[in-house]
């Protein structure tokens, strides 16, 4: 250990380095002269000081968007390599590369260059593969810091444009990833277009026009893959890209947002400014996730599409899928029933693939681009949030994701109802059979079950602010009574558990119009209340100052807010606030009447560290 | 109560408020701040007090990161530079066996590996200098509220009205209308441009396939015929319509036209159509699936079922190929057949019903 006691930041140790705003080195002054030249055109320095000095909360939490944004960069950076040498084309070839099983196979020359990529090109095959697994990444992480945002409450007001153009940018990266991987033209890349061909079909009244209209005529023709190439590496990403910007954008406008914490509240910010902390930590861990990336594709293989074959409309592989990000809506495909086919008037409603193929990804991502909206109009609240919720504090926001999830999850072991069935040597027909009734019986189980849990979770909360922790250290009194002894938490972790507000029920007005009779609510006030009351009549209140007295005061007392205490209870589960004064462990300074204030000041000062 | 300097206090924060009692508020009101009674609330106690680092305290431990920091960044630059030497050293096809991942190109392996470290260690390095010697102690920006003030709002309002008034927009209604049906019009050209140039209209294509009476069945993808006295009780064969191979579509023709082709004892053929349109126990069933399109491929000889690999419908061919399990809706059109006067397997008419996954006009 050092010497010296007095801190100081790092920066300051080497005495001899220059002062920063008194000299600057022959490299800064030219940087400056080009800097100054720059700002005397655009005048940029202004927001870019403000920029450098901008203040970033830190959580791991905070990371999964980073991952999403620097996979997009990665994305970019390798699919700008991939078109150098990919021949977007239908048209058929003789392949005469370097991969002998495939030689003098007929093929379509989109495929022949993606083949040529994984063996001819240097280094071709890294690209390709980081090009996927990037890709999977992407989508993973866009997903989870989605649930992120929406399991602490981080769409409300004011982000709620944002948390839109966040759903939408979900949705479009699934799109960019499934005209991605049809691609490369192989036989299991032309069957999952085959299958996407289908959906257009099942599409009322429009169906065969829109299959048409997409592949140029008969499938599979020979425009889908050029169109394919053009709307993957140009349209989509040209509008990704736009919204991305627009979502990191509304980030810097809104600034991020924070976990409830001592010194944190809805009116600032507390992290570390972008210059130099988060230019080096983020910065750095681009690199990171680009290494992770690297190194993946170097030791997984992933799609070896020269397994696969050409396409052809006749074979096929047993255990055919898509990528992970497309198994959700495969699932549904594989559990709706067919009887959902019908002919009425002499058309076909082929409602068996148009619900699970071509309705369901709009409408699961419209749900959850209008939440913000719906629960606002459930709340009341018009305010400005800024502090992130515990997903606990909104038990029943929690247990809906939680029921999306359990959906989601469903519908993608569903996708994979086939190879389930191979691995543990059960009937596909049962396991079906099984996630059907598991489609419409666990989401709804799943909500209830982790309301509840919140609402046990709040619970503990509650018992720890009021009785501190338990310490298994047990006394003996002078007048031989026993009691554990619980330390009471300090100020600092007790604000965490305390500082939220859950929104009240709204309840309807018993309003009198002027003949005097009493009017009972238009429909829509009706139906609010009654969501409102499905949203917070089960709701546990943070711990007040009064609450806390009163359990310093008597033990027991504050449980009879909520539960009568069994009477037995007290003897044994008393706690270091029920000691009395004159007992030996008493704290110096009784300052149960001071409600605010802590009893013991020592443990305060313990459990800050 | 510790105190850093940076703290916030906003325990009187008016966002913070709200009673904790529990009650009812009037549908109204939602839960408006200040209107719960007693302000029952805790108050923040502020940023705890900051825990320096040892690089922070000490020369030697500060030395110490900088020199971790280093190594990363050194690993970074020789693993930049073994990249190099692998893209020149090692052979494009060279493939040995690696441990716990089999057979695996060696040039690929190493590229891969070597761009991984020298990206991962940049990154390690940066993150580490970050943690142990940028400064950490949490810096407090204040947040203002998003929206304008009252005067920003009516100056926009008021501007945009004003332009309005100056453009005499509200006095020249024939310009307000006339413009505004000139650009509800424009993108009409351009949408009908491309929806027009996007394909041809399907017409009939979609319910015919190459098949006719007279047609010989073909062994895919062998192209070779088949005579019914080979065809033994149990076997399966994938089959296309005789000249296939010379069309000018052939993919868009195979799409329609694949057939399956299996020998059932005739009795196991419970439906007498079914039993009529095959000869002698040998049926013929498209081969695409009638949900989305995927080859049902898999043959089950005992059950006689047929099984789509896609999503796992199944039909059972005994029962004229009717779906027993998932979630496809009709059954696989069968085509009629016999033999020629050479013994080949001939069809005996067209697909009497478009093959293939539904659609509006199916019918």
């Amino acid at each position: 250990m050092s010497t010296t006691t007095t801190p100081k930041g790092a920066a300051g140790l080497r005495t001899d380095d220059a002062k920063p705003q008194t000299t600057h080195g022959p490299v800064a002054r030219t940087a400056g002269g080009v800097a100054g030249w720059v700002d005397d055109r655009t005048g940029a320095a202004k927001p870019m000081s403000y920029l450098l000095k901008k203040v970033f909360p830190d959580h791991w939490s905070f990371m999964l968007g980073e991952i999403a944004m620097y996979s997009l960069v990665i994305l970019l950076l390798t699919g700008t390599f991939l078109t150098f040498w990919f021949v977007p084309s239908s048209g058929l070839v003789p392949y005469n590369g370097s991969y002998v099983p495939l030689k003098g196979v007929v093929m379509s020359e989109a495929y022949r260059s993606a083949l040529n990529i994984s063996f001819d090109v240097r280094g071709g095959l890294v690209i390709r593969q980081i090009h996927h697994w990037a890709a999977l990444l992407f989508i993973v992480s866009i997903m989870v810091h989605m649930f992120r945002v929406f399991f602490t409450g981080a769409f409300r007001k004011p982000r709620e444009i944002n948390w839109v153009i966040g759903t939408l940018l979900s949705m479009l990266a699934i799109v960019e990833g499934f005209t991605g991987y049809s691609l490369p033209d192989d036989l299991l890349s032309g069957t999952g277009l085959r299958a996407a061909e289908g959906f257009m079909r099942s599409i009322p009244v429009i169906g065969s026009y829109v299959s048409y209209f997409v592949f140029g005529g008969a499938f599979p023709g020979e425009t889908i893959i050029p169109r394919l190439f053009t709307v993957h590496v140009l349209l989509l990403p040209a509008i990704i890209v736009g919204l991305f910007t627009a979502h990191i954008l509304l980030v810097f406008v809104h600034k991020h947002t924070q976990y409830p914490g001592p010194g944190r509240t809805n009116n600032n910010v507390v992290g570390y400014p972008l210059m130099p902390v988060y230019t080096a930590k983020a910065g750095g861990f681009f690199f990171i996730v680009f290494g992770v990336i690297a190194a993946i594709a170097a030791l997984v293989s992933l799609n070896p599409i020269w397994m696969y074959g050409p396409y052809d409309p006749s074979p096929v592989t047993a255990g055919s899928q898509p990528d992970w990000y497309m198994g959700f809506a495969d699932g549904a495909l594989r559990l709706v029933p067919g009887f959902l086919e019908f002919t009425a008037w002499g058309f076909t409603f082929s409602l068996n693939v148009f619900i699970p193929a071509i309705l369901l990804i709009p409408v699961l991502y419209g749900l959850a681009g209008s939440y913000p909206f719906l629960e606002a109009w459930v709340t009341g609240d018009k305010r400005e949030h800024h502090v992130l919720d515990r997903p606990r504090n909104a038990p029943t926001r929690t247990g809906l994701g939680v029921m999306a999830l359990v959906f989601y999850f469903i519908l993608f072991f569903a996708a994979g109802n086939d190879l389930i069935a191979i691995k543990l040597g059960l009937s596909i027909n049962d396991i079906t059979n099984l996630l059907r009734l598991s489609c419409l019986v666990l989401p709804p189980l799943s909500f209830w079950l982790t309301r509840r849990i919140c609402l046990s979770l709040q619970r503990r909360d509650r018992e720890l602010v009021l009785h501190g922790r338990e310490t298994g250290r047990i006394v003996r009194t002078a007048e031989g009574k026993f009691f554990e002894v619980h330390e009471a938490i300090g100020e600092h972790e007790r604000w965490a558990l305390v500082q939220h507000a859950t929104p009240k029920v709204l309840e309807l007005q018993a309003s009198v119009d002027g003949n005097g009779v009493r009017r009972s609510g238009t429909s829509t006030e009706r139906l609010r209340a009654k969501v409102s009351s499905f949203y917070f009549s089960n709701r546990v209140d943070a711990v007040t100052p009064a609450e806390l007295a009163a359990a310093h005061h008597d033990g027991s007392t504050h449980e009879a807010l909520h539960e009568p205490a069994p009477t037995w209870d007290r003897e044994l589960h008393g706690g270091a606030d029920e000691r009395p004064d004159t007992d030996a462990y008493a704290p110096h300074e009784h300052a149960a009447e001071g409600a605010l204030r802590e009893a013991d000041p020592e443990a305060e000062t313990t459990s800050t560290h | 109560m510790t105190d850093n300097g940076n703290t916030q206090q906003p325990g009187s924060d008016a966002a913070r408020a709200g009673d904790h009692g529990g009650r009812p508020v009037p549908l109204d009101r939602g839960h408006i701040e200040g209107t719960g009674g007693i302000p029952q609330h805790f108050a923040d106690p502020g940023l705890p007090a900051h825990v320096h680092r040892e690089a922070d305290l000490s020369e030697k431990a500060a030395k110490k990161a900088e020199r971790q920091v280093a190594l990363m960044f050194i690993i970074s630059i020789v693993a930049t530079l073994l990249f190099i030497v692998a893209y020149f050293a090692i052979p494009q096809d060279y493939r040995a066996y690696v441990p716990y991942i089999g057979t695996a190109s060696i040039s690929n392996l190493a590229l891969g590996l070597t761009l991984a470290i020298s990206l991962f260690f940049i990154g390690m390095g940066a993150v580490h200098w970050a943690k142990t010697l940028m400064p950490d102690e949490e810096v407090v920006e204040l947040r203002h509220e998003q929206r304008s003030s009252d005067a920003a709002r009516h100056a926009a309002v008021d501007g945009v009205y004003a332009g309005g008034d100056a453009a005499q927009l509200g006095r020249r209604p024939l310009i307000k209308y006339t413009l505004g049906g000139a650009l509800g019009l424009f993108a009409v050209p351009l949408v009908l441009q491309l929806a027009g140039g996007l394909g041809p209209l399907p017409g009939a294509e979609l319910s015919q396939t190459m098949w006719r009476k007279g047609l010989r069945l073909m062994r895919d993808p062998e192209m070779l015929p088949v005579k019914a006295s080979d065809v033994t009780i149990g076997s399966v064969y994938h089959i296309m319509p005789e000249g296939i191979d010379q069309q000018e579509h052939v993919l868009e023709q195979k799409a329609k036209a694949a057939v399956l082709l299996m020998r059932l004892d005739p009795a196991d053929l419970k439906v007498p159509k079914a039993r009529d349109w095959g000869y002698h126990g040998i049926v013929a069933y498209s081969k695409i699936c009638t949900h989305v399109g995927c080859p049902v491929g898999l043959y089950e000889q005992q059950t006689h079922h047929l099984l789509c690999p896609c999503h796992q419908s199944t039909f059972d061919v005994t029962q004229d190929c009717k779906v027993i399990f998932g979630p496809a809706k009709r059954p696989l059109p069968q085509l009629k057949i016999t033999v020629d006067n050479e013994g080949y397997l001939i069809a005996d008419a067209a697909f009497h019903e478009a093959v293939g996954p539904s659609f509006w006009e199916r019918g």
